[in-house]
């Protein structure tokens, strides 16, 4: 199956029971999927009127105690930061499938992508912290998007997926485990009486039991900055707060929720770090220059936000050079030198999509620095 | 021993020919009866139909990592305009086949193995010109066997709707025959048509 029925069928097999969208190449296969399949489970699929509409009703399914996603590319991503920002706000479990195409604005629909990692990051307005995975393969379609409702559920907040038109649109096998076998994390209930119950009140990992709406609880859903008891609360001490918790609950937590593949690092002079399609040429590119002789490694991206600071901190001083590959004019390497920190050279081997990137051109980097150039 | 060298095969035509569903096909068999790693990716335009499209497959005993079809060994093509556009990154050695009708290849492009046949009017024969893919499948099983030829044919049964299921499978058989007996030297192909 290609890659957008892997990421309806990982959704099912998590439990997913709404999704509300729009279609849009190259991500409307999993629209139309979910579209088949979500009947036959006693699910809702909505065609909404628009992006917007789309994110809001995903968001309104989750208070209603489903799990719900949407799906989606570039020029509606863009539709759905304001509500992306309400989802983190309220924090409202939920995920969001970019498959993303080469932009600016209707860019090029059947032509892959990744422009779309600082949006995924900071597109919305305030300031807050973000989860969004990176695919490479309708296996990973299947396993991330599992993997985006868990952490969506756990977390209290909207997961993003950041796919790319050829992961989306590539078919290769994709092996579905046993029922059984599937990892499901449902958000966390109230243990508390009704009358003691506030909505916004964290525990101590700083993560707020969620009741639904209709589970009897009183709650109160806001996108203004609010108090425990989610009421609006309209000075800068709660600001301070609210903030606060919606930050560390993240980056508290990074070291559960980051996750790499580690490819030859042990001895590696010059390190490749990428993501999406992008990792797939990049590990062409570490064989071939491991055939050659050079010693190259690869770091795979599978969680994007938050980055993998750490892990980048501790390999630069051993490396020679470090390379980011990618699909845009220079994204997350931006965020690659901010860590590096000048422990040793870095350089992009990227363009602004519309083709995936040849191996040969990540060896080509590869074998220059390893030669001590960048 | 598994084979381990990749097979690249490019299929080319327009939208609404089915060249998408013919390398899902042969991406499919290969996979899930022939237990090898395949990819297909495909290329197309924004139209929804007419424009030029294209579905690569990459069929091999180990991990794809690249899944682009740059330089295929086997490039079929079902449009004149696709094998205008394509026919350039087929690789020396490589085989071309295209639909007889359709396509008026050049006088020098006999340096590679070729192979025509006309899959549309066959299709259009057993009752309607969607089956063109199929017939080539069939055709493509019999003078480049790159999948086991009873797993294109469970494939297909998979793909396609319940009611064409035996047209479908007439139109496999119907290239494949043709196929096997050019390979056999049983019938001269027809001539095929040059460009000036």
């Amino acid at each position: 199956m290609n890659g957008d029925e892997a990421c309806c069928e990982g959704a099912l097999a998590v439990g997913c029971r709404f999704f509300a969208g729009y279609p849009i190449t190259p991500a409307t296969e999993i629209a139309e999927a979910m579209s088949r399949r979500l009947p036959q489970l006693g699910g809702i699929y909505i065609q909404m009127e628009d992006e917007i509409a789309s994110m809001a009703a995903i968001l309104g399914a989750s208070w209603g105690g489903v799990k719900s996603m949407t799906s989606t590319s570039g020029p509606g991503f863009s539709l759905m930061m304001e509500n992306i920002g309400l989802g983190i706000c309220t924090e409202t479990p939920c995920v969001v499938c970019n498959v993303q195409r080469a932009g600016p604005s209707t860019g090029l629909p059947t032509a892959a992508g990744q422009g779309d990692m600082m949006q995924a990051r900071w597109g919305s307005h305030g300031h807050y912290e973000i989860i969004a995975l990176s695919p490479s393969s309708p296996q990973e379609m299947f396993d991330m998007t599992i993997r985006a409702f868990n952490l969506s559920e756990y977390y209290r907040l909207p997961v993003i997926i950041l796919a790319d038109e050829v992961v989306g649109h590539m078919n290769e096998r994709v092996i579905i485990p046993r029922e059984d076998d599937i990892e499901i994390i449902n958000r966390r209930k109230p243990t508390v009486s009704r009358e003691d119950y506030l909505p916004y009140e964290a525990d101590a990992d700083g993560i707020s039991p969620m009741a639904n709406c209709g589970d009897g609880y009183r709650i109160h859903v806001t996108g203004l900055t609010h108090d425990e008891r989610g009421y609006p609360a309209m000075n800068a001490k709660a600001q301070e707060q609210m903030v606060t918790r919606l930050v560390g609950k993240i980056r508290n937590n990074r070291d559960k929720i980051i996750s790499t593949k580690n490819f030859y690092l042990d001895d590696a002079e010059v390190v490749v770090v990428s993501y999406g399609i992008s990792a797939r040429s990049s590990m062409k590119a570490v064989r071939d220059a491991r055939a050659e002789g050079i010693k190259a490694g690869l770091i795979k991206l599978e969680t994007i936000w938050p980055f993998p600071e750490e892990l980048i901190r501790s390999i630069a001083p051993q490396a020679k050079a470090m390379i980011m590959a990618e699909l845009n004019g220079g994204q997350m390497v931006l965020e690659m030198e901010r860590c590096v920190g000048g422990a040793c050279p870095v350089s992009l081997v990227g363009n602004y999509g519309g083709a995936i990137l040849h191996p040969n051109l990540i060896l080509g980097a590869i074998s220059k620095a390893a030669r001590g150039k960048t | 021993m598994p084979d381990k060298r990749e097979r690249h095969i490019l299929i080319t035509g327009f939208g609404g020919q089915g060249i998408v569903m013919a390398g899902d096909i042969l991406g499919k068999a290969a996979t899930l009866y022939d237990h090898k790693h395949a990819t297909m990716t495909q290329n197309y335009g924004p139209e929804a139909r007419g424009g030029a499209c294209s579905s690569q497959v990459i069929i091999s005993g180990e991990e794809i990592l690249f899944p682009s079809v740059e330089e295929p060994e086997i490039l079929v093509c079902m449009s004149q305009e696709a094998y205008t556009k394509n026919v350039k990154s087929l690789r020396p050695e490589g085989t071309l086949i295209w639909d007889t009708d359709l396509v008026h290849t050049r006088k020098t492009d006999m340096h590679y193995k070729t192979f025509h046949i006309p899959s549309t009017r066959f299709a259009e024969q057993l009752g309607t010109k969607m089956m063109a893919n199929i017939v080539m499948l069939g055709f493509l099983s019999a003078v480049e066997p790159l999948v086991h030829s009873e797993a294109l044919k469970k494939t297909i049964m998979d793909s396609v709707p319940g009611s064409t299921k035996d047209n479908n499978l007439h139109a496999f058989n119907k290239g494949r025959e043709y196929g096997t007996s050019i390979i056999k030297g049983l019938v001269k192909a027809e001539q095929a048509k040059h460009q000036e």
